[in-house]
């Protein structure tokens, strides 16, 4: 079922949905799931990893040039379509890796089941809610301009503007639907689910919550309180990155999920 | 021709204090309930002299501005329903994709009907860009959205033995049976706005009034999708009630006095996109090569004059205005005379949303406008007739 295409990269159906993927590496199974900002800025971070793992790298349905099913309008959906991508690739003892967006994904599969599971790592992660209703857990990234946001998501805003302008269209394309995509899955109730808190107990696995520290979209109370809710789950920072923490600091990244891959 | 005349009812006063948003954002502390009320009775006061002229009435919403004060249009529409006898009550539009309740338009519209024996036109929108933040619908699936409000609101208007079903993608009711039903029947007719050929193509196959605003000279492209589709749906040519087009009026015995109020009137084109950046375009409310090019710093003009030069209706000029169709302006024969040039232009265009009010033009501008473009403009206009239809539409289909 996994076909290469022509641009290199390679192409996975799943119960009829296709999807862009990225597979690199061998050894032990490594999911990694993109945030919202799409597979581009996390390509440092992946050729990182695949150094150590079999890396598979999914564009998310709705980003890139992966299909947008019908009615797959919730991370819950998501949720299903990463399942099935598992059973169908007969993945054991994965290591599943979300960064922000990916990372709410990440933990919308693990209460539902992690027979497929080793280890789950959560960077900079949303999904749930935390404060009151009147207090915004997370920054509203959709009212705010371009250098505004990049400066609140990123350690250093420079790592984070793209010059549209000189881009190739595909990758003008793929920011465009990247931004679509996140307002599909994540306008309202924006950017969590409020059923996924009273589920987190159901991880059982070994988590690692890793943090860029200089994220001011999500803070990193946030962070520890969605730690402390997955039993045993390890909390850490990684300095000199914010929101983003595998586009800033692709190499420490990879170093963390590395080392927490090999029980350390 | 039938003429409406439309007021956003604006909140003027504020208009030179505000730090770059005259929506969304704008505190509510500018907004001095005294004054607003006295303007909503002089607005309404000057919807009650329409009807008295033999004009018809247009309302709208928008949210959080002080662009507009209409933000339900419901209220409007029922004042207007009581105080007024003769005119047609446009709404333009319902903004149905950002409503949490379709059954609840249904009943409203309904009512609106009946209460004013049968003078509801009833014009569904999508809304513009800047209505998202306050009603916090998706922008991703509004129109899937309002596709389905307008099935259910149809539905609900034109089910008369019993109650209905309905579960669909996004609304859920079970025991559906609205009281009262409409006046007109099978409903009140439906229209509905766009800027774009594609949704024009849509509403052609539906058959409902289209409206534009802003396209001055590129409109007649609009309308021949219109007429394309419409044509290869019904198998004749839409007539020229089936289009409708908002400019502005002004109008005054003499010329300069005419192009003074042309320039206040046109006060609602030069702050009605004063809206804080990222409001102006929430993802997927436009489509993703859309955004692309704009990612890239391509923005097509929107807006032609007659010889083809393309402006900023934000910034331009009064004789820019009126070059690109936007403004009709001068005395009572200029004004006919452009007026009908434009409707040849377009190959037919039955509808006239005249806004002859904007801005700070004042109540007595405003009543003297109206009364004389009813006496010297509306008379001719209504004997004027519209270029052949069949005519336009089959150089469409050749």
């Amino acid at each position: 079922m996994l076909q290469r295409t022509d641009s290199g990269s390679n192409s996975l159906t799943v119960e009829g949905t296709r999807v862009d993927l990225i597979e690199r590496g061998g050894g032990r199974p490594l999911l990694f799931l993109h945030a919202e900002n799409g597979i581009e800025p996390a390509h440092a971070a992946i050729d990182e990893l695949a150094k150590s793992a079999h890396v598979i790298a999914p564009t998310h349905p709705g980003f890139g040039r992966s299909d947008t099913p019908n009615g797959m309008r919730t991370v819950d959906d998501l949720s299903y379509f990463y399942l099935d991508l598992l059973d169908q690739l007969e993945l054991r003892e994965v290591t599943l890796v979300g960064v922000a967006f990916g990372a709410w994904i990440a933990a919308e599969i693990a209460v539902k089941t992690t027979a497929r599971l080793a280890r789950l790592v959560m960077a900079n992660a949303v999904g749930i809610k935390i404060g009151d209703r009147e207090t915004r857990d997370i920054a509203d990234v959709f009212a705010l301009t371009e250098p505004e946001y990049l400066e609140i998501a990123y350690c250093d805003p420079d790592a984070g503007g793209r010059d549209y302008k000189s881009l190739p269209p595909g990758e003008v394309a793929a920011a465009a639907r990247a931004r679509e995509a996140t307002a599909r899955f994540a306008w309202s109730p924006y950017f969590h689910n409020p059923r996924l808190k009273s589920r987190l107990h159901r991880i059982r696995i070994p988590t690692l919550f890793l943090w860029g520290a200089h994220d001011r979209m999500v803070g990193e109370a946030y962070g520890r309180a969605y730690c402390a809710m997955i039993s045993g789950a390890r909390f850490e920072t990684i300095e000199r990155a914010g929101h983003f923490p595998h586009q800033e600091q692709p190499q420490i990244f990879a170093k963390r999920v590395l080392s927490f891959v090999d029980g350390k | 021709m039938r003429v409406y005349q439309f007021s956003e009812q604006p909140y003027y006063p504020t208009w030179n204090d505000h730090s770059g948003s005259l929506r969304v954002i704008l505190p509510n502390r500018k907004c001095d309930p005294r004054i607003a009320a006295d303007l909503f009775h002089r607005y309404y006061d000057e919807y009650q002299a329409c009807d008295d002229l033999g004009i018809d009435i247009m309302l709208n919403e928008h949210h959080q501005s002080a662009t507009c004060m209409s933000s339900a249009v419901v209220v409007g529409l029922s004042v207007l329903a009581r105080a007024t006898k003769k005119a047609r009550l446009l709404v333009l539009g319902y903004p149905i994709g950002h409503r949490p309740d379709p059954l609840r338009v249904a009943e409203e519209l309904a009512t609106i009907d009946v209460i004013s024996r049968g003078r509801l036109d009833m014009g569904f929108i999508k809304g513009i860009p800047y209505e998202i933040a306050a009603s916090n619908r998706n922008p991703v699936e509004l129109m899937e959205r309002f596709w389905e409000a307008h099935d259910f609101i149809l539905k609900a208007m034109t089910t008369h033995d019993g109650t209905f079903n309905w579960e669909g993608e996004y609304f859920h009711y079970r025991q559906v049976n609205i009281w009262p039903r409409p006046w007109q029947e099978p409903q009140p007719p439906v229209w509905s706005t766009t800027g774009s050929t594609e949704q024009a193509r849509v509403l052609g196959e539906r058959g409902y009034v289209m409206a534009t605003l802003g396209t001055g000279y590129g409109t007649r492209k609009i309308y021949d999708a219109y007429r394309k589709s419409y044509l290869a749906k019904f198998n004749r040519a839409p007539t020229a009630d089936r289009f409708a087009y908002l400019g502005l009026v002004a109008v005054a015995k003499d010329k300069e006095e005419a192009r003074r109020r042309g320039h206040l009137i046109a006060g609602y084109l030069r702050t009605s996109s004063i809206v804080h950046l990222p409001f102006r375009n929430p993802p997927g409310y436009l489509p993703v090569e859309d955004n692309a090019r704009l990612m890239r710093g391509e923005t097509p003009p929107r807006s032609f004059t007659k010889d083809g030069r393309s402006i900023n209706m934000h910034a331009a000029t009064v004789e820019d205005l009126i070059d690109a169709g936007i403004l009709f302006c001068g005395t009572p024969d200029e004004v006919y005379a452009q007026i009908v040039d434009f409707c040849e232009h377009c190959g037919g265009m039955g509808n006239l949303l005249m806004m002859a009010h904007g801005g700070e033009l004042t109540h007595a501008q405003t009543i003297d406008n109206l009364t004389l473009f009813a006496a010297e403009v509306l008379p001719r206009l209504r004997s004027y007739r519209q270029p052949d239809a069949e005519a336009a539409a089959a150089v469409v289909a050749a």
